[in-house]
């Protein structure tokens, strides 16, 4: 890098601070968010089929954790991570098709995203509670 | 011997992550991948809920269910280390830290990956 001539440093991309908080801005953020969200929820993805595939025992230790309020926590919020970015990331696919991109219609997907994600994550863990239920 | 072709033209296209529009691609074809497998993953989750070892074996030995498992876990461990990746590139700027988290981000999705792909094939395998 030529830093002898950079006298002042280079702009960065748009400060945070000085623009108002949009629904498209939030929703750009709450992807990142929630993909990384999704990164660290793997391990718990991983330590539950782990648990399956070693044994009673193992189960039995993940299953403590997941019955207590941590746990489904944690659940609960993987799966609205879930749900959310898999909405967010269909809205990227239709922008990426050139689709949507002008600002009534990106504000739009924006909500729906959002709506969509809560409510089809309470719909899901109804259904689940449900289901529990059914088998005790 | 010395190339016929400038430096210009060996870094044309590769814009600023090095390795050109590759990583976009990939992460759109495993983002697509990754739409009905999770909500295959959804639905087995909510018919697993409160349900014991026995069953929970059972349900993610069966074939289909395995094979689903499966793929979900190479599609979405390609797609997240992508995006770690594009993560990282964004905020972490020393070339040495960089590299660090880089490497770091493989080897995490690496060993997650491969993990998964291993307990799902013990049990199917074995049931
Ligand atoms: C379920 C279907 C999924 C879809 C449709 C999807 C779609 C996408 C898309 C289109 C992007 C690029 C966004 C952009 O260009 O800014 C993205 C980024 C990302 N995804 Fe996914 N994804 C899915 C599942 C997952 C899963 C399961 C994980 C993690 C285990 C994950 C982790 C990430 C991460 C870490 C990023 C980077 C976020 C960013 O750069 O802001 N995604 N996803």
């Amino acid at each position: 890098m030529s830093a002898r001539f950079r006298l002042r440093p280079r702009p960065l991309s748009p400060h945070l601070l000085i623009y108002r908080l949009t629904i498209t801005m939030a929703m750009s953020i709450v992807h990142r968010l929630t993909g990384v969200v999704l990164y660290l929820g793997s391990l718990f993805f991983a330590w539950w089929i782990v648990a399956v595939s070693a044994g009673q025992k193992s189960y039995a230790v993940f299953d403590l954790f997941a019955a207590s309020l941590p746990g489904k926590t944690i659940i609960f919020g993987f799966v609205w991570a879930l749900i959310h970015h898999m909405l967010g990331g269909i809205r990227h696919l239709i922008w990426d098709g050139g689709l949507w991109i002008n600002l009534p219609e990106a504000r739009g997907i924006a909500w729906v995203t959002l709506i969509g994600s809560v409510t089809l994550a309470l719909t899901a863990w109804i259904a689940g509670a449900f289901i529990r239920t059914l088998i005790q | 011997m010395t190339s016929m072709r400038t430096p210009r033209r060996r870094v044309r296209g590769l814009g600023a992550a090095g390795s050109g529009t590759g990583d976009f691609w990939l992460q759109r074809v495993t983002a697509i991948v990754n739409v009905p497998l999770a909500v295959g993953f959804l639905a087995l989750l909510i018919a697993l809920s409160g349900s014991n070892f026995d069953t929970a074996r059972t349900w993610i030995g069966n074939p289909i269910v395995a094979l689903m498992l499966i793929l979900l876990t190479f599609s979405a461990a390609l797609h997240m280390r992508l995006g770690m990746k594009v993560i990282i590139e964004d905020y972490v700027h020393g070339t040495i830290l960089k590299i660090a988290c880089l490497l770091g981000n493989t080897l995490f999705s690496t060993v997650v990956g491969v993990s998964c792909i291993y307990a799902i094939l013990r049990v199917s395998l074995s049931s």
